[in-house]
């Protein structure tokens, strides 16, 4: 009989810094039922094999959103009216990672014909400079947090520029960023008073975008924004607003809450393997073999959820009908049938199939700019910091079990050349 | 000592070059020959009517790489003309002979020709078939004619007619059937296809024929159909299929007609009674095999994925290191028609049910999935092929059909509707 109180292990804070050795008892039952405080359980896919297949099975669906549900206010015109029509609007519209065909498609491709290879090159150069100014502004400092002094403002200035969100507002995406990124926490979907803090962000940035998108009708610029906004794709997909606001939301936050970890974990990696540090600071050609094994070893987004449309089969168990799914991204990537010697770091694998960006029609939107960004950014700080060491091994963590990373990331260092 | 075993590999094409690296990877290291009809070292024939067509790559730009060591006696440029069992000979066109002790039968086909071979050899008139075809259409289309005439819309006339318009050229496909594709798909899902060419600009002409090509000084200038319209053009590319190469073994005693040459189910040709020859396998478009996933029916695939598997598996029989399992891989193909991917795995012949299990033909994003007395037989994407292998899993047991399950995208009430297959 499998250990159905693993789940509740990864989720368990006190194994953030580490959650690895209870990803690999998982693995000894490629899909097992889980605890989860409900009869039917929650199925958890560990293997790599298992991962892949299922998210290639066109009867696992995306939508696990439960249905919206504003707290109410006690004034009966907004309790009566004004909920249930901003609920079924929200419904209606969600972002399309909560999503599937043909909605999700439609969405997903008015995206990519924005995301243009000219924007993503020109997003590049611009990081490069980012990374130069944010370590310039440090120069004299004798400890860097990783996280503040670069990991998160890089990634943030990068979105909001590329969706064209102006520089003095950035400052207001991070509380809205930290608090919707809770959605991809599988309990906190249920806990009412995360889902009511949910629905006043999702208010206040929703707000906020509505009136940016009538500016750029208004005055339309060179960014992503004002292209979804104006714009259909060659196919004829133009985004109403509720779906515009929906998923330059998905974008701003995605944007902001993933990124910053691969960054961190890649600089907290390197300093536990120095030598492979050492070898950044005089190969920068080997930050993109390096990055590809980080997606691998210490994934930003450790782990999605889905859920069953029908009974699958699946490594010796049959998975019931309308089962939640963990996808256990991070334990794929540590499954030894595919990566030999796991649990070793080490850039020069070959031939790795991660699944750090997830896989099939969910795969991550912006895998290119967190590939360069992560490169701009630890090429720089291998080059740059003059003897680092780590403060606190390990640093302290954020909250989440699926987007999983340092909280913050102290640096001593002796300068910055 | 006896003098090593001689193996002969007639066919320079996909299968061939595979077959010969199985019989060396397999442990047989006498001599090798490997004879070809053509002048070229194998090459890749899927990029032919697509990238080489569309100008991306040249056409001589598709040889295939190989693991092959420099001691292959390639006999390029002249075709096999005879086999001679009793002897254990192979006869060149030019009247050489070739003993050899394993025969590895690779010929696959050729372009069917346009019947009347004066208006065949007009000039503007070409089949796609070799690489040399390719590059001779390719700067026929450079030209910039003033309209495309395909005939026959089948896979490659499809591919040739959808390349034309992302080139911006004019085109028209005439298909005799009611729909491109009618043949393997069924009319049904041919329909919904067929709408997606039209889309892009493709004038479609189904139920007519062709009836004689019209030249002047030796030039195409126009198609004559049988509903008495013409067709102005100045290029047409006939794309009525291909015929098997078996002519090279009349009188060899081989059970081999114009539908290919039948192998046993381990992969040994036979002879005119049945009987299997232990030292003659054959592979890719021109094997006739009974496949096991169809009940042993008796098929010849030309596709791409099968030439490679096929192959392999004659390459390691012949080689004396048979593998365990009869040959019996699923069929799959794909086909590229301008910005339209459309994929298969199974067998659609004889399918007496079709579905459309997820997305929609009127998106242009679709699954089709058929039955045959109650059972999945094959499964079609059209750019949809990340769902294709939860259907390919469907046909390779054999679940029944209609399927069970769901899918994210599947059409409320899945409807069951004839194929279509005249």
């Amino acid at each position: 009989m499998p250990d159905s109180s693993l789940l509740d292990q990864v989720k368990d804070f006190a194994n953030r810094p580490n959650p690895y050795p209870i990803y690999a008892k998982l693995r000894q039952n490629p899909v097992s039922r889980q605890d989860d405080g409900t009869e039917a359980g929650t199925w958890v896919a560990s293997t790599h094999g298992t991962i892949a297949r299922l998210l290639q099975d066109p009867r696992v669906s995306s939508e696990t959103l439960p249905p919206a549900d504003r707290p109410r206010t006690g004034n009966p015109l907004t309790d009566l009216i004004v909920k249930p029509l901003k609920d079924w609007m929200m419904d209606r519209h969600r972002v399309f990672i909560f999503r599937d065909p043909p909605d999700h498609d439609a969405l997903r491709s008015a995206v990519m014909h924005q995301f243009s290879q000219e924007r993503v090159q020109a997003m590049r150069a611009r990081s490069d400079k980012l990374v130069a100014d944010l370590l310039d502004g440090k120069r004299d400092a004798r400890e860097i947090d990783a996280v503040d002094d670069l990991a998160y403002p890089l990634p943030v200035t990068v979105i909001c520029e590329l969706f064209g969100v102006p520089r003095e507002d950035e400052p207001k995406f991070h509380g809205w960023a930290t608090q919707l990124a809770t959605a991809l926490e599988p309990d906190s979907l249920f806990d009412p008073e995360i889902r009511a803090k949910n629905s006043r962000t999702f208010d206040a940035i929703g707000g906020y975008m509505g009136d940016l998108i009538k500016e750029k009708r208004k005055h339309p610029q060179d960014d992503m924004l004002s292209g979804l906004a104006n714009h259909a794709t060659p196919a004829g997909v133009k985004m109403g607003d509720y779906d515009l606001i929906a998923t330059s939301i998905l974008m701003l936050v995605a944007g902001h809450e993933t990124t910053v970890n691969l960054i961190t974990n890649g600089l907290l990696t390197l300093l536990r393997h120095p030598d492979e540090l050492e070898r950044l600071r005089q190969d920068p050609m080997r930050a993109p073999r390096l990055i590809e094994e980080l997606l691998r070893y210490e994934p930003p987004v450790q782990f999605r959820t889905r859920r069953t449309l029908a009974a699958i089969d699946i490594a010796g168990v049959t998975i019931p009908e309308g089962a939640d799914l963990v996808l256990l991204l991070a334990a794929g990537n540590r499954d030894e049938s595919v990566f030999p010697d796991p649990d070793r770091f080490d850039p020069d694998r070959t031939g790795t199939r991660h699944l750090g960006f997830g896989g099939s029609l969910h795969y991550c939107v912006g895998a290119p700019l967190a590939r360069f960004e992560a490169e701009a950014a630890l090429t720089a700080l291998a080059r740059r910091l003059k003897a680092p060491r780590l403060i606190a091994d390990p640093p302290p963590y954020r909250q989440g079990a699926a987007l999983r990373g340092p909280e913050n990331l102290r640096v001593a260092i002796d300068g910055i050349v | 000592m006896a003098a090593p075993e001689r193996a002969v590999v007639v066919g320079a094409g996909l299968a061939g070059l595979r077959g010969a690296e199985a019989l060396r990877e397999a442990g047989f290291s006498g001599p090798l020959t490997i004879v070809g009809g053509e002048p070229h070292l194998p090459y890749d024939r899927p990029p032919l009517s697509k990238h080489v067509l569309a100008g991306a790559i040249a056409a001589h730009a598709t040889t295939l790489p190989h693991g092959l060591e420099a001691d292959v006696d390639w006999q390029l440029g002249t075709p096999a003309a005879g086999l001679d069992r009793r002897a254990g000979l192979v006869r060149l066109a030019d009247g050489r002979t070739l003993p050899y002790d394993r025969l590895l039968i690779a010929t696959g086909t050729r372009a069917r020709p346009w019947p009347n071979p004066h208006e065949g050899r007009l000039s503007g008139v070409f089949t796609l078939r070799g690489r040399d075809d390719a590059a001779a259409l390719r700067q026929a289309l450079e030209a910039g004619p003033r309209r495309v005439l395909v005939i026959g819309g089948g896979f490659i006339g499809c591919e040739v007619a959808s390349l034309c318009r992302s080139l911006g050229l004019p085109v028209t496909l005439v298909e005799p059937g009611p729909t491109p594709l009618a043949r393997v798909l069924g009319s049904a899902i041919g329909a919904f296809i067929g709408a997606i060419h039209a889309g892009h600009g493709v004038d479609l002409r189904c139920g007519i024929e062709v009836e004689w090509l019209e030249g002047e000084g030796g030039r195409l200038v126009r198609a004559h159909c049988t509903d008495g319209s013409r067709i102005e053009a100045d290029v047409a590319v006939i794309a009525l299929g291909a015929v098997r190469n078996t002519e090279w073994l009349d009188g060899a005693g081989l059970s081999a007609d114009p539908g290919g040459v039948d192998c046993d189910g381990a992969g040994y040709v036979l002879d005119a009674e049945g009987h299997a020859d232990p030292r003659i396998a054959a592979a890719g478009d021109v094997a006739r095999f009974p496949h096991p996933l169809y009940d042993g029916r008796r098929v010849a695939l030309e596709h791409w994925s099968h030439a490679v598997a096929q192959a392999v598996h004659a390459g390691r029989l012949l080689a004396g290191a048979p593998p365990d399992a009869a040959y019996g891989a699923l069929p799959t193909f794909w086909s590229t028609q301008g910005n339209l991917v459309v994929k298969s795995a199974g067998l659609t012949e004889g399918a007496d049910a079709v579905a459309i299990t997820q997305g929609n033909p009127a998106s242009g994003r679709f699954i089709a999935l058929y039955g045959r007395a109650g059972r999945c037989v094959a499964a079609v994407s059209v750019d949809s092929a990340r769902w294709l292998p939860a259907h390919a899993e469907l046909v390779a047991t054999g679940a029944p059909f209609p399927p069970e399950g769901a899918a994210t995208d599947r059409p409320k009430g899945v409807e069951i509707f004839e194929p279509g297959f005249s």
